[in-house]
C-alpha cells in the first residue's frame, strides 16, 4: 500500500523584503496511514511552512506532496493552529460545528451528537453557548481540537498546538489528545519545539535541520499505546529517546543561534565571529 | 486552618473595601461627567440673570427651557423633528448601503480594490458642503437634495471603514477555513463579514455625526422645513430662543443615534469588548 501522505524533494523559497529567503529544501518523507509523526526542529526551521504546505495553505515551489485521499465524504485535513484560532463571533457549539457545516457535512441530529460527544470530551458541553471571549487559553485550544476532530479528517495537522499554554495544562491537553486520538485513529502530523511532547506523542519523531530546513534524522517511537503519558515520562527508555533527539538536535539549535546572531550582528555592524563567542 | 479563620474575615473585609471603592468610584463618574455641563448652564444662567452675559445673543439656559416646553407643543416642532429624521434615515440608506456594497467588494476583491481606490480616495477628503450648491442645482429645491446630500457623505465613509474592517480580518481565521476548503462563499459569509463587522460598526458609528451636519447644512440653504431650516429661519427673524432650541435638539438627536449604534453594536457584536 502506498504512502498516506508522500512527500517528493519539496522545496519552498519565500520573497522576504525583495530578497528571496529559503524556508525548507529537498524534504522526502513518507508517513503511513494512522501514524502519529511529530516534526521537531530549531525554531524558524521551516516547520510550519511544511505544515501549511500540507494543510494546502501554503504551495511549494519544487517537488510534490500527494496526500491519498481514500474517503471522500470525509476532508482530507483538518488544521490545528498555535495562536488562537476559535471564531469570536461564534458560539462554543457553532464553532466546534463549523467545521462540518463549511464542508457541507451536517446533517442534522448525528451532527448535533457528534458535537455534543465531543464538547463533553473536551470539558466545554456545560459552556456550549459562551463565547471565546469568556473561555481561558487552555479552553480556547480545547475547542480547536475538537473542532478538528469533528470534521473527522483523513489527516490531522497540528502546528504546536499547545506551545502557549502553560505547563500543567499542557500535560492534561497531550493526555486529552492521546486518548481522542486512540478512539478516532488518523494520520497525525504534529510540530513541536518540545523533544518531550513528541516523545509521548509520536509513532516517529522527525528531527529537521536549521533553516533552510532539511530532514536530519527520523527516530522511532516503541512505546506501546494506549500510552499513560505521565508514567511514561517515568521510564529510562523515555530518557533514553529524548536524549538521542536532542543529540542530533544539539548541532542545529546552535547553528540557528550562530546564524541568528550573525543576521542581528551584520545589521549593527559586528563582527559574528566576536559575537558568538565561539 | 488557623490561616484561614484569620484569612477569611480579612478577605471579606478587603472584598467590601474594594467594593465600596467600585460603588464609590461609579457616584464619582456619574458626578464628574455630569458637573460640566451642570457648572457651564449655572455660570450661564447667573451670567444672563445678572445682565453679565449679553441675553440677546445668549438667553438664560431657563428662558430656553421655557421656549423648549412650549414649542413641544406645538405640531410644527414635531413636523420638523419628523421631516428630519426622515431625511437622515433615507439619506443613511441610500449612501450606506452602496457604500457597504462597494466596500465589501474592494476588501474581498483585489481587482475592484485596484479600479475604485484613487477614486475613492481622492473624492473621499472633499468636503461634501462644498457640493451643496452643485447638488441643489442637479436636484432642485426638493426632498432628494437633502438625501442626496446625506447619502454622499455616508458613502464614502462606509466604504472606506467597511473595506478597512475586511482587509484587517486577521488571517489566521481565513487559514481556518482555507484548509477546510470552504467555497469562496462560505469564506465571505462566515469568516470575511462577521470579521469585518468591527470595521462596518466604526464606519457607522462615524457616518452618524456626518450625516446630522450635512442634514442641517442641507436644510439651512434649500428647505422649508426640518431642524436645520427652523434654527436658519429662527436667525432670520431673530427668534434666538427658538434657534437654541434647535441646536439642542440636534445634540439630543446625535447624542440619541450615537448610542443606538452602540445598542446595535451590543446587539450584534457580543463578543466586542470596549
Amino acid at each position: 500500500m502506498p504512502a498516506k501522505i508522500s512527500i517528493r524533494d519539496i522545496g519552498k523559497v519565500f520573497e522576504q523584503r525583495g530578497e528571496p529567503f529559503e524556508a525548507i529544501r529537498d524534504i522526502t518523507l513518507d508517513i503511513g496511514r494512522e501514524e502519529f509523526v511529530c516534526i521537531v526542529g530549531p525554531s524558524g526551521c521551516g516547520k510550519s511552512t511544511l505544515l501549511r504546505i500540507l494543510g494546502d495553505l501554503e504551495e511549494a515551489s519544487s517537488g510534490d506532496v500527494a496526500i491519498a485521499h481514500d474517503d471522500r465524504k470525509r476532508p482530507l485535513t483538518a488544521m490545528i493552529f498555535q495562536q488562537e484560532s476559535v471564531f469570536p463571533w461564534l458560539t462554543v457549539e457553532q464553532n466546534a460545528a463549523y467545521g462540518l457545516k463549511v464542508t457541507n457535512n451536517w446533517n442534522g441530529a448525528e451532527s448535533r451528537e457528534r458535537v455534543e460527544y465531543f464538547l463533553e470530551r473536551t470539558g466545554l458541553l456545560q459552556f456550549r453557548k459562551f463565547r471565546p471571549h469568556q473561555l481561558s487559553g487552555g479552553m480556547k485550544q480545547r475547542l480547536s481540537v475538537a473542532r478538528a476532530f469533528i470534521t473527522n479528517p483523513e489527516v490531522l495537522l497540528m502546528d504546536e498546538p499547545f506551545a502557549s499554554l502553560d505547563e500543567q495544562n499542557k500535560m492534561l491537553l497531550q493526555q486529552e489528545l492521546e486518548k481522542l486520538w486512540e478512539e478516532f485513529r488518523s494520520t497525525v502530523v504534529f510540530i513541536t519545539h518540545s523533544l518531550d511532547e513528541a516523545v509521548l506523542l509520536g509513532d516517529r519523531v522527525v528531527v529537521m535541520t536549521s533553516v533552510p530546513g532539511r530532514l536530519k534524522e527520523a527516530i522511532d517511537v516503541p512505546f506501546e499505546r494506549p500510552r499513560d503519558l505521565i508514567e511514561l515520562r517515568r521510564t529510562p527508555e523515555f530518557g533514553e529517546i529524548t536524549h538521542r533527539l536532542w543529540e542530533a538536535l544539539r548541532e542545529e539549535v546552535q547553528r540557528a543561534r550562530t546564524m541568528e546572531v550573525g543576521k542581528i550582528a551584520g545589521r549593527s555592524g559586528v563582527d559574528p565571529s566576536v559575537a558568538v563567542g565561539s | 486552618m488557623a490561616e484561614t479563620t484569620i484569612g477569611r474575615p480579612a478577605l471579606a473585609a478587603a472584598a467590601r473595601t474594594r467594593a465600596g471603592r467600585t460603588r464609590a468610584w461609579a457616584f464619582g463618574r456619574v458626578l464628574l461627567t455630569l458637573a460640566p455641563p451642570v457648572a457651564l448652564l449655572l455660570i450661564w444662567e447667573i451670567g444672563a440673570q445678572t445682565g453679565w452675559i449679553n441675553v440677546q445673543f445668549f438667553p438664560a439656559p431657563s428662558t430656553i427651557g421655557v421656549k423648549f416646553w412650549e414649542m413641544i407643543q406645538t405640531v410644527q416642532f414635531w413636523d420638523d423633528i419628523g421631516i428630519s429624521l426622515q431625511r437622515m434615515a433615507i439619506g443613511f440608506l441610500m449612501g450606506g448601503v452602496p457604500g457597504l456594497l462597494l466596500g465589501l467588494a474592494m476588501g474581498l476583491f483585489r481587482p475592484v480594490r485596484v479600479i475604485f481606490q484613487p477614486l475613492v480616495a481622492a473624492l473621499y477628503p472633499l468636503p461634501k458642503i462644498a457640493l451643496l450648491p452643485l447638488i441643489m442645482l442637479i436636484f432642485g429645491l426638493g426632498e432628494m437634495s437633502k438625501y442626496f446630500t446625506v447619502a454622499i457623505g455616508v458613502f464614502f465613509l462606509m466604504t472606506i471603514n467597511t473595506m478597512a474592517g475586511v482587509l484587517n480580518v486577521p488571517s489566521i481565521y481565513l487559514d481556518v477555513a482555507n484548509n477546510l476548503h470552504a467555497s469562496r462563499w462560505k469564506i465571505y459569509t462566515t469568516v470575511a463579514l462577521p470579521g469585518a463587522l468591527p470595521g462596518i460598526f466604526t464606519g457607522l458609528r462615524i457616518c452618524v455625526g456626518v450625516a446630522l451636519i450635512l442634514l442641517v447644512a442641507a436644510e439651512f440653504v434649500g428647505a422649508d422645513s426640518g431642524i436645520g431650516y427652523r434654527i436658519w429661519w429662527s436667525w432670520s427673524v431673530f427668534w434666538v430662543e427658538q434657534m437654541y432650541v434647535g441646536f439642542a435638539v440636534i445634540a439630543l438627536l446625535g447624542f440619541l443615534s450615537a448610542y443606538a449604534v452602540d445598542w446595535l453594536e451590543r446587539k450584534f457584536l457580543p463578543w466586542q469588548r470596549r
